[in-house]
């Protein structure tokens, strides 16, 4: 297993998980008690959407992106979806994985037990997925329902939404890795709140002009392209570097996150 | 109850593999040594304790055997396996009881014990049925529903025991168990545990409390500054560094150095501490007499039977809670 060359880019101790789905199964029992939580996700996007058709949408009238014509809120909507995903990826691996970390003791307990490292990363990461993916639907049907959906095609924007959080999520843990205190997590918005306001999600990438390098640098713009391909249906070869971006982003943070926890946890 | 261990012992038929092992043992963090080479061997079915004050190096030794902190020096083998290698397998026969409380929080009793058969790969009926019978046995059942955080830490810490239980361990490990509980609960989990250490389950704990050692353990070490610095039953431990009674004499605030002369060739040693004067002698009420009949005037005065405080105190010249 570990000389086939694609594994190489997986973390030895997470190549040794063996139960991540336990750690799901704990998010589960935790969310029997709490379920009406996740009902938050559905109001979220409801609001934004209804905000821009409503509002914003009318103000601004269509835009056009290469030879489509999308009213407002169908060029908005994907973006709204990307930085959903994006929020609540970075939303569970910060603040939820800092406390079981530093002051639930949780990780410690598990590991007391035949769980490894390996385990606590891909199943705390793997939460970050499942939620998401639950979110994102929730997501999806308030856009059809909406009609701003333009082809079957955006159904991939669910496993993008998956993509989109597995990047955050495991860069989100690894940025948690290194939090001393609360304040620390005073920096997240500073970091998604620019990604959120200057990826493409409210004017195209042209419009930056000679800047639109900058926008590439951000991992939330790569979402956003995708999704918005999905949901207009077009395909081109830039959605493999967008893809490739992702999986980059995700497999890097998963290198952190399994170092960092086998140097916190295990010492 | 279920805690009913199996134990496993392979080589030769006749000779008893220690269910630990351990040989020049070292922990160091960077520059800081915290357990500097210390040898033990802890037998199945037997109480093994570490007695030593804060910082001794009790805990990271207790991690190092729960195989969540890996050997800085030396051999250390449980179930005849490597920590190195075998970390999975070992913990999966191990039972722990940390320090500080791990319990989830955002679970139930009942959930916490549930989720945790379940990381050893107990089915979900399997997990639910130990966790009745082990809250039972904890005499928490009233509490299999409630979250955890309303709990006392008394009944959390009954809850992390019946937690450790859930795998029928061969081997339980509780480090400091009973630290910051009131009395009264030191005593249900101490009866818990002599419950445990009857039905055969082994057990290694931590303590500073020298009662808990002796309540407890069949067999210790006094650990002092990440070396071990005596070893053997509590009763052989008393009976080799200390004297059977003790005389401890309290003078005015502040006279106790001045009255030290007293205590000087009246037996066979004696401690200056800062309240008291502690004199180590056959015959308590013979050595009071003998005081007074000298003319010292201590504002009271005890005889009592050594403890391994006392052995602690000899050893290390300190006591062991300050």
């Amino acid at each position: 297993m570990s000389t086939m060359p694609l594994l190489r880019i997986v973390p030895p101790v997470v190549r040794a998980a063996r139960r991540p789905q336990r750690m799901l199964e704990r998010q589960m029992m935790c969310y029997r008690n709490t379920w009406p939580i996740l009902l938050s996700g559905f109001f979220e996007p409801l609001f934004y959407l209804l905000s821009i058709r409503v509002g914003i949408g009318k103000l601004v009238g269509d835009v056009t992106v290469g030879n489509h014509v999308l009213t407002y809120a169908e060029f908005v909507a994907p973006a709204m979806m990307a930085s959903s995903a994006m929020n609540g990826a970075v939303y569970d691996s910060t603040m939820n994985v800092f406390h079981k970390l530093k002051y639930a003791r949780t990780y410690d307990a598990v590991l007391a037990t035949p769980m490894g490292i390996g385990d606590v990363a891909l199943g705390e990461i793997g939460w970050a997925l499942v939620r998401g993916l639950l979110y994102a639907t929730a997501f999806l049907m308030t856009m059809a329902v909406l009609g701003l959906t333009s082809s079957w095609w955006v159904l991939i924007s669910l496993p993008v939404c998956v993509l989109i959080g597995f990047a955050f999520a495991a860069v989100g843990m690894a940025s948690t890795t290194y939090m001393r205190a609360w304040t620390d997590f005073e920096f997240v918005p500073t970091v998604t709140m620019p990604l959120f306001l200057f990826s493409a999600t409210f004017y195209p990438v042209s419009s930056y002009g000679s800047w639109a390098w900058v926008v590439q640098l951000s991992p939330l713009y790569h979402g956003v392209a995708l999704i918005r391909a999905a949901n207009a249906g077009t395909a081109s070869w830039g959605i493999v570097g967008h893809v490739v971006f992702l999986l980059t982003m995700a497999f890097a943070g998963l290198w952190v996150v399994s170092r960092r926890l086998q140097f916190l946890l295990l010492k | 109850m279920s805690a009913n261990p199996t134990h496993r012992t392979s080589g030769a038929p006749g000779i008893r593999e220690p269910l630990i092992h351990a040989e020049g043992l070292v922990k160091k963090f960077g520059a800081f040594t915290a357990v500097d080479g210390i040898d033990f061997d802890v037998q199945p079915g037997e109480a093994f304790g570490f007695l030593g004050p804060n910082g001794a190096g009790k805990s990271s030794t207790m991690r190092m055997i729960g195989c969540t902190s890996p050997i800085s020096g030396g051999t250390l083998r449980l179930f005849g396996l490597d920590p190195a290698t075998h970390g999975r397998e070992i913990r999966k026969r191990l039972g722990v009881v940390p320090q500080l409380d791990s319990l989830d929080s955002e679970l139930t009793v009942e959930e916490n014990l549930i989720i945790y058969g379940r990381y050893f790969d107990l089915s979900r009926a399997e997990a639910r049925r130990r966790a009745g019978e082990l809250l039972e046995f904890v005499q928490l059942s009233d509490r299999a529903k409630s979250r955890v955080e309303p709990l006392s830490g008394g009944m959390k810490r009954r809850v992390t025991i019946a937690r450790s239980l859930i795998n029928q361990p061969d081997l339980l490990l509780l480090d400091e168990p009973t630290t910051g509980l009131d009395p009264q609960a030191r005593h249900i989990l101490w009866d818990r545990l002599y419950r445990l250490k009857q039905q055969g389950v082994t057990l290694v704990l931590t303590t500073h409390y020298m009662d808990e050692a002796e309540q407890l353990c069949d067999r210790l070490v006094v650990m002092d500054a990440g070396r071990i610095a005596a070893e053997g039953s509590p009763r052989r431990l008393i009976e080799q560094h200390a004297t059977r009674e003790v005389l401890e004499l309290r003078f005015p605030a502040g006279a106790n150095a001045e009255n030290e002369h007293f205590a000087i060739g009246l037996g066979e040693r004696h401690e200056l501490l800062p309240d008291r004067v502690l004199v180590y002698v056959n015959d308590g009420d013979q050595a009071l007499a003998s005081v007074i009949a000298a003319g010292a005037k201590p504002e009271s005065a005890l005889v009592r039977r050594s403890t391994l405080e006392d052995v602690f105190l000899h050893l290390t010249g300190r006591t062991l809670v300050e």
